[in-house]
Parts: structure tokens; sequence; C-alpha cells
């Protein structure tokens, strides 16, 4: 390293501080925006209710009662204050069954994106680095993928396979990588020509490295953006399954299911599809907020 | 330009073979067909139907004569109905195509007006009024809403049927529950191609010579905006009809979605399968027009 010691040391300072002032930066950008703030807040109290679900739900969300079938939302006639958003045909406790079901939805939304976003970037690198017959053998998967509603054919695998989290998880994120795989490759293949690429590629640098150091970082604002907003499709199509009854495969609620359960008594109960459906709202609004803002956040154009 | 027509053609003739392959993966993966159309016979009955079905052969042996049957549009019998497949599926088409063309229609008169306004009055109050709307109508699950409308209009106000479509105001819950769900969508396409194409200097030229500022707008700024939304509405098209399968089960339409849900509680994959097949060559049919309407629609293309 005698080069670097040529170098003023003022710059080789500057340089060191550099991704410091990138990130306060971004987090500058991030936090003045209010939307995003509010977002954050109530993805953080989702999260939350997730988490300590066992010990801030005030009933556990199987426990039936029915003397106390159909009982309003605590501030309409004939509430109850034992359960402020009232309870369903059996008479569980909504609220308690609102906040269980957060589980099922966070972790099927997280790691169905996680899959997606393993599977997507390999493909990309793939693709993008052996070129050729791969390259289009790749992008063929693509197109074939793109060709189905995302929603009909994880319908149709879910039911083959047999209705399970794990199930459901694999195929959301089977049929929800080619985004990572598109942005990964088109960022390889423009990476391939840069110079200075081409200059470690002739210094002996593997593949490996060059991936590692040069493709990947430049690539990571992208992936988080996406991943954020994948999150939050990826839990609306977990709780479009449910409604449509291939669901987890268990007792345990989830917000879809309650609200197809809801939709039978809409004429006589309106909190029974209501409450579960503003907590998808909520929940997805959120991460949506969140991540448009990251977008704009790490994005150095726009200030 | 014919060479790049003949190029579309090639890959919409492999990514069709693709999505059979995905459509004959669906009851390979589902374990044992027989025991799935025959649950009560005795095992040795059950050889005897592998047999003839052709279950034991090899796997690429049985997915050539997948793609044959295929081409004849031959998905089998549906387990259920005891009747082929294919013509159950089609014959519910209509329905489903008639629902998506008008959500379709919705979200399009809704989302170009508005739109075009949110970019030309860009930070007034429709435009912020907008921007939310969109963001709020993204989070929406579309069964929700609809579940939503119906509590408002059905139940509440007792305007419009709760479910059904034999008349023409049981097709409005539905068509404008679908609508909303690509309307936030266009907007956003219509709002952001718009904002790119105002700045530019032949729609400064225009507004400078005089011309009217509404046909500034739509005379040469629309017709750029244009290309986008056509796009868009190609490539978001899976997503309605994914969108068309959850709102069938909402209102208890008859069409093609509801028809899936059920074969798909009762494991019929023959439904299943000719469904899949048949929703995804549309999609492959339309992204296909969709490209050749864009090399049509892009001089840049067109000259060569």
């Amino acid at each position: 390293m005698a080069v670097g010691t040529l170098a003023p040391p003022d710059v080789a300072a500057a340089q060191a501080r550099e991704p410091v002032a990138e990130r306060s930066r971004v987090w500058r950008k991030f936090v003045r925006n209010p939307a995003a703030i509010t977002g954050a807040l109530i993805l953080l109290v989702v999260v939350g209710a997730a988490v300590a679900a066992p010990w801030v739900a005030p009933h556990s969300p199987a426990r039936q009662s029915l003397i106390r079938r159909f009982t309003p939302p605590v501030w309409a006639a004939g509430g109850h204050s034992a359960h402020w958003l009232g309870t369903d045909q059996v008479g569980r406790d909504i609220l308690s069954r609102i906040i269980h079901g957060a589980r099922i939805s966070l972790i099927v939304g997280v790691a169905a994106v996680a899959v997606s976003l393993v599977v997507g970037v390999a493909l990309g690198l793939l693709s993008g680095f052996v070129g050729g017959r791969v390259d289009v053998v790749v992008m063929t998967v693509v197109d074939v993928t793109l060709s189905f509603p995302q929603l009909l054919l994880a319908l149709a695998f879910v039911a083959a396979l047999g209705p399970s989290m794990v199930t459901i998880i694999v195929v959301l994120g089977l049929t929800g990588w080619e985004r990572y795989a598109r942005v990964v490759r088109a960022e390889v293949l423009a990476l391939r020509e840069k110079d200075f690429v081409e200059a470690a590629r002739a210094m002996g640098v593997t593949s490996t490295r060059i991936v590692m150091r040069h493709v990947l970082p430049n690539t990571f604002s992208s992936i988080i953006v996406m991943s954020t907003l994948q999150v939050a499709q990826a839990i609306l199509q977990e709780a479009a399954l449910s409604f449509l009854g291939v669901g987890s495969g268990t007792a345990y609620p989830t917000w879809g299911q309650m609200i197809a359960l809801g939709r039978d008594f809409v004429s006589i109960a309106w909190w029974l599809p209501t409450f579960p459906g503003l907590a998808i709202l909520a929940t997805v609004l959120a991460i949506n907020l969140v991540g448009d803002r990251l977008r704009d956040a790490l994005d150095p154009r726009v200030t | 330009m014919t060479a790049l027509v003949i190029r579309r053609v090639i890959r919409l003739v492999v990514v069709l073979a693709g999505v059979s392959l995905v459509t004959f993966a669906i009851l390979q993966v589902s374990g044992d067909p027989v025991a799935l159309m025959m649950p009560e016979a005795p095992e040795s009955d059950r050889a005897v139907l592998r047999e003839t079905m052709g279950f034991n052969e090899p796997l690429p042996v049985q997915f050539v004569k997948f793609l044959g049957s295929t081409a004849r549009g031959d998905f089998g019998n549906s387990f259920f109905h005891r009747a082929p497949a294919m013509p159950l599926v089609l014959e519910r088409m209509p329905t489903t195509l008639l629902l998506t063309s008008l959500a379709l229609l919705i979200a399009v008169v809704v989302a170009v007006p508005v739109g075009i306004y949110s970019a030309v009055r860009r930070g007034s109050l429709v435009d912020q009024t907008a921007t939310l709307a969109v963001f709020l109508g993204q989070s929406m699950p579309v069964f929700w809403t609809g579940i939503m409308l119906i509590l408002l209009f059905a139940v509440q106000w007792r305007l419009l049927p709760v479910s059904g479509w034999d008349s023409w105001a049981a097709l409005v819950l539905p068509a404008i529950t679908l609508g909303t769900f690509s309307a936030p969508l266009f907007l956003r396409i219509v709002r952001s191609s718009m904002l790119e194409v105002i700045g530019l200097d032949y729609v400064r030229t225009a507004r400078a010579k005089g011309v009217s500022e509404w046909f500034v707008i739509c005379r040469h700024a629309l017709v750029n905006a244009a290309l986008p939304l056509v796009t868009v509405i190609g490539l978001q098209f899976g997503l309605l009809l994914g969108g068309a399968i959850v709102t069938e089960t909402v209102f208890a339409v008859p069409g093609v979605g509801r028809l899936i849900v059920g074969a798909i509680r009762q494991l019929d994959f023959p439904i299943v399968q000719a469904a899949v097949f048949l929703f995804a060559s549309i999609i492959v049919l339309v992204n296909f027009t969709v490209d050749l309407l864009y090399l049509y629609l892009n001089p840049q293309i067109r000259v060569r």
C-alpha cells in the first residue's frame, strides 16, 4: 500500500468518512417525511403485536363463548368492555385474533420475499455473468413466470402440494423472484463493460470477488426498496390465499381467513370482516409508505 | 421490422411451451392423480387406470403427450363434473371477460383524467388527494374492498344486490371492486408519464406558440403519455385476472374464477389445469399484442 501513503491524509480521511455521510444523508431524507415516520410507527406496533401476541392479546384467540356470540365493538350499542372490537360467530375475541394473525402475515411476507431474493439474485448473477445460452434460458423462465397470474399459480400449487405455511412461503417466493433477477442481471451487464471491472479482472481478481465488491453493493438500494414493497405484496397475496380457503392449513387465525368467515355474516355483524381488513390495510399501507420514502431517500438524484 | 416480428413470434411459441410445462407440473406435484380420481377404488383397479391413462410412462413421454392434447385443448375430464374440463372453463369465460373489461374501463375512465389533472396542477388539493388515494388503493386487499362496498351499498343503503350476476345492477359492485384494484397503478403511471412529457421542449414550444392549454395537453402530451399506459395495461392483465378470481368469489359471480376456487377445494385438477393454461395463454397473447402495438406506435422502430 505504498501508493496510499502518498495521498494527502485529509483526502484519505474524507474517503473513509464518506459511507457515514451517505448513511446520515439517507437517514435525514427519510425522517424529514411525516408519512414515512407514520408508516414506520405503524409497522413498529404491528411487529410488536406479532412478537408479543400471547402477552398483549386480551384473550386466547381460540376461546369460544356461546353467550357472547356477535358482541359488537365496545362503542356500539350492546358492546362489552372485555371485547374492544367485538366477537365473532362463536364468541371469539376479534382483537385477540387480529393480534395473533399478525404473526402469520409477517412471517409469510418476510420469508416469501427472502426466498424470492435468494433465487432472484442468484439467477440474475448467473444470467448476467455467464451470458449466452444460460442467459436465454433464465430470461425465458422469467417470461414464463410472468405469464401466470401470480395468485392463480400460487392457488394451484398450494392446493396440489397441500396447504401449509412452508408451501405458501415457497410458492409465493418462487413466483416473485423475477424482479430481482432482472435488476441484478441489468447491473451485471452494465458493470461488465466498465473500466474498473475490466481492470480488476485484468489484475486477476476472481469473479466471486468482483460480484461481492462491485456488483452486489451497486444493487443494494434497489434491492432494499424492492424487498420492502414486495413484502407488502406478499402479505396481500397470503391474505388472498387464506381468504380463498387455501391458507396455512392450521387453526391459527389469519387475517384473510377472518375476512372470509366475516363475509358470510356481513349483513348482521359488520365488524367481523371490517377490522381484520383494516389490519391488513394499515400494515400494507405502512410498508408501502416506508418503501416509497426509502426509494426517494436512497436515490441520490432526488433531494 | 419483419425480423423483430419473427423474433416475437418465436418467443411466443417458446413461452407457450414453458406455460404448458408449468401446467403439466401442477398435476405431477399433487402426488397420485389416480387416487384423486377414484378415491374409494381398490389398488388393483387404480393400477389398471394408471396403465390406461399412461401415468406409468416416463415423465418426458407423458409431457410430450400432454403437449399434444394441450394443443387440441384437451385437459381430460373434470373429476367432479364428469365432463371435459376445457369446455366447462370456456363456458364461464364470457362472464369473467365482461367483469374484467368493465373493471378496466372504470379504471381507465377514472385514472386518465385524474392523472392528467394531477400532473398539470401538481401539488394542488386534487393532486394530493389522488396521491393519498393511490396509496390507500394499493394497500387494500381487493376482497375486503368488495365486502366493504357490499356493507355500504347493499346492506346499509340497500341500493344494489349483495351478490349474483342476473341483472345489470348486480354487475356494478363487482366491476367497481375490481376497478379500484387497477385504477391506482394506472393513475400513477399517467401522472408520472405526463409529468415527464410536460416539461419537454416541444410541449413548451407548443405553449409558446399560443396553442390553448388543453389542446397542448391532449394533442401533444397525452399521445406520448399513452404509450406507458398501454404497456402497463398489458403487463397488468395477469394481476387483473388474479383479482377477478377473488372478486368473483366475494360476489358469487358465476365466472372462471369461482369455478377455479371450487375446483381447488375439490382437488379437481383438470379444471385447474385448463383454467391456468387458458389464463396464461391469454396473458401471453395480450402481451404479444401489446409488444406488436408498441413496435407500431413507436416511430423510432417503425421506420426501420
